[in-house]
């Protein structure tokens, strides 16, 4: 069972989150002109790096808050956590 | 190669069994090879072995970083089926199919292969609707599909839960009666014996740590035994399809995801079918031993652990209680994990690459064992010919560019919701 820290709850069980997937990775910004290649790849494209992992989870039986989470990908540790708008 | 049959059986009796051929001999990497193929699963031996067998390329290794068949394909839950909706999974899996029935004659090894039919539970009159489009396509793509009503159901699996106060009541399920299961290892030895036997080498142990590219051509690959001169690599390692990906500096559409599976204790014949419910992601079966075999969901992120977390199985085994309310007397007796290459689409991708000489084969989400002729056919086929088959020619790498996507299952690029 994992253990989460969520930023505005504190330590709380997995079974409370839901997975939100890669944190690194960014929508081309508004407004502004992009090609098709670069928008496939915002969509498709994921690194799933082996080891430490920036990624989203959401506290949807808690306080349905969206924040950040730095974890090991192989050994499931979880450094860090912090709120969506901050950065690790 | 010593032929396997009731003769040599009887005749090695006599001597206690002492006698036996080696199945394969282990190799040590040579410094070139016409085709090194990265992954000694199922799918790098059946790769190999068809490029033998329907190309004449027998100067060929295999590398394994673990020992054979210690990936998925010891950990896998043994099903085998074609049915699927869209023709560019329904025609690749059924001609694998057709591999599968031919398969323990072919390799000369009993892969016990148990046609025994596949049930995919229907809960609503909606799901109903959908499986009978998807049992309609099947047919269509000469795939044997038989809908199911509730009745038919119970009469066959009587052991699940008919009663009436139930939240996700049986309606009904598609069947696939050609579907079934194999001996998972046996299909992993039988590939290995019989490629060693033309001249592969299967190497294991050795872990690939680079690879020499140069001019936009693979002219190398570097291993902890020492590096390879070749041509031609095929990229054949599932899960850890990113890691080597990112040696190559490319990223690809494929996340990595751990998924479990368990067995309970062996119990007397109960269940002979393949059945899956329909209002979540379980599937059971029963081994020849008698445990019943059982998965469902992924743990739901990102991993590389290959082992698994107990709330997910404790969601998982609930759904097979409601199915088969049975199943909570038994006890469980094993559960492990294994790491799944979750393309963005659910599909594979089996294609060249920009790097001329890099053939790709990954993305094989919860699908990838049954696969395992199909996709060793038609990736020697893309390697020894330079160009993808018709049979593989949906799974391209650049489909997540031009749209054409082969999103079965209607999850985009969600990998870890069921």
């Amino acid at each position: 069972m994992l253990h989460i820290k969520c930023p505005h709850c504190g330590m709380r069980s997995q079974n409370e989150f839901a997975y939100g997937g890669d944190a690194s990775v960014k929508r081309p910004e508004l407004n502004k002109e992009i090609s098709d290649l670069e928008w496939d790849n915002f969509v498709y494209l994921r690194k799933s790096l082996r080891g430490k992992h920036l990624e989203l989870w959401h506290h949807i039986s808690g306080c349905r808050q969206w924040f950040k989470v730095q974890r090991d990908t192989s050994t499931h540790e979880i450094f860090k956590t912090v709120k969506a708008n901050e950065d690790i | 190669m010593q032929k396997y049959s009731i003769f040599n059986l009887i005749k090695n009796a006599f001597s206690g069994h002492q006698n036996w051929d080696l199945a394969w001999k282990d190799a040590t990497p040579k410094k070139e090879y016409d085709i090194v193929i990265i992954g000694g699963g199922g799918h790098g031996l059946a790769t190999a072995y068809y490029l033998a067998k329907e190309h004449n390329i027998t100067n060929v290794a295999i590398i394994e970083k673990g020992w054979l068949g210690g990936g998925n394909m010891g950990r896998n839950t043994t099903i085998i089926r074609s049915n699927y909706m869209y023709d560019d999974n329904a025609l690749f899996s059924e001609f694998g199919m057709d591999l599968w029935r031919k398969m323990s004659q072919d390799l000369n090894y009993n892969v016990m292969f148990s046609p025994r039919g596949i049930i995919n539970l229907a809960h609503s009159d909606a799901q109903m609707n959908i499986f009978t489009r998807r049992g309609n396509s099947m047919r269509l793509n000469d795939i044997d599909a038989v809908l199911l009503n509730r009745e038919e159901v119970k009469e066959i699996i009587p052991m699940a839960d008919f009663s009436d106060n139930v939240r996700f009541p049986i309606f009904g399920g598609l069947m696939q009666p050609s579907a079934g299961t194999a001996r998972h290892d046996a299909v992993a030895w039988g590939y290995a014996r019989q490629a060693d036997s033309m001249g592969v080498d299967i190497i294991q142990n050795c872990e690939v740590t680079g690879f020499d590219v140069s001019g936009g051509k693979i002219n190398g690959v570097r291993t902890s035994r020492g590096d390879i001169k070749v041509k031609k690599i095929g990229l054949c390692v599932a899960g850890s399809t990113n890691i080597l990906a990112e040696k190559l500096n490319m990223t690809i559409p494929v996340e990595t995801h751990l998924l479990q599976a368990c067995v309970s204790e062996p119990v007397k014949p109960v269940l002979d079918k393949v059945v899956t419910f329909g209002a979540g992601h379980f599937y059971i079966s029963q081994s020849d031993k008698g445990e019943m075999v059982m998965g469902g969901d992924l743990d739901g992120y990102n991993s590389y652990a290959q082992r698994g977390n107990l709330p997910t199985l404790q969601h998982v085994l609930t759904e097979g209680i409601a199915m088969m309310p049975f199943l909570s007397k038994l006890k469980i007796l094993r559960t492990w994990g294994g790491i799944m290459d979750m393309s963005m689409d659910g599909s594979p991708i089996i294609d060249k690459t920009h790097i001329e000489g890099l053939y790709l084969n990954c993305g094989w989400c919860y699908g990838g064992f049954k696969a395992t002729p199909a996709s060793g056919w038609t990736f020697a086929h893309t390697i020894a010919q330079d160009r993808v088959h018709k049979l593989n020619a949906g799974y391209s790498l650049n489909r997540f560019n031009t749209g054409h996507l082969l999103d079965e299952k209607g999850l985009g690029t969600k990998t870890w919701i069921a």
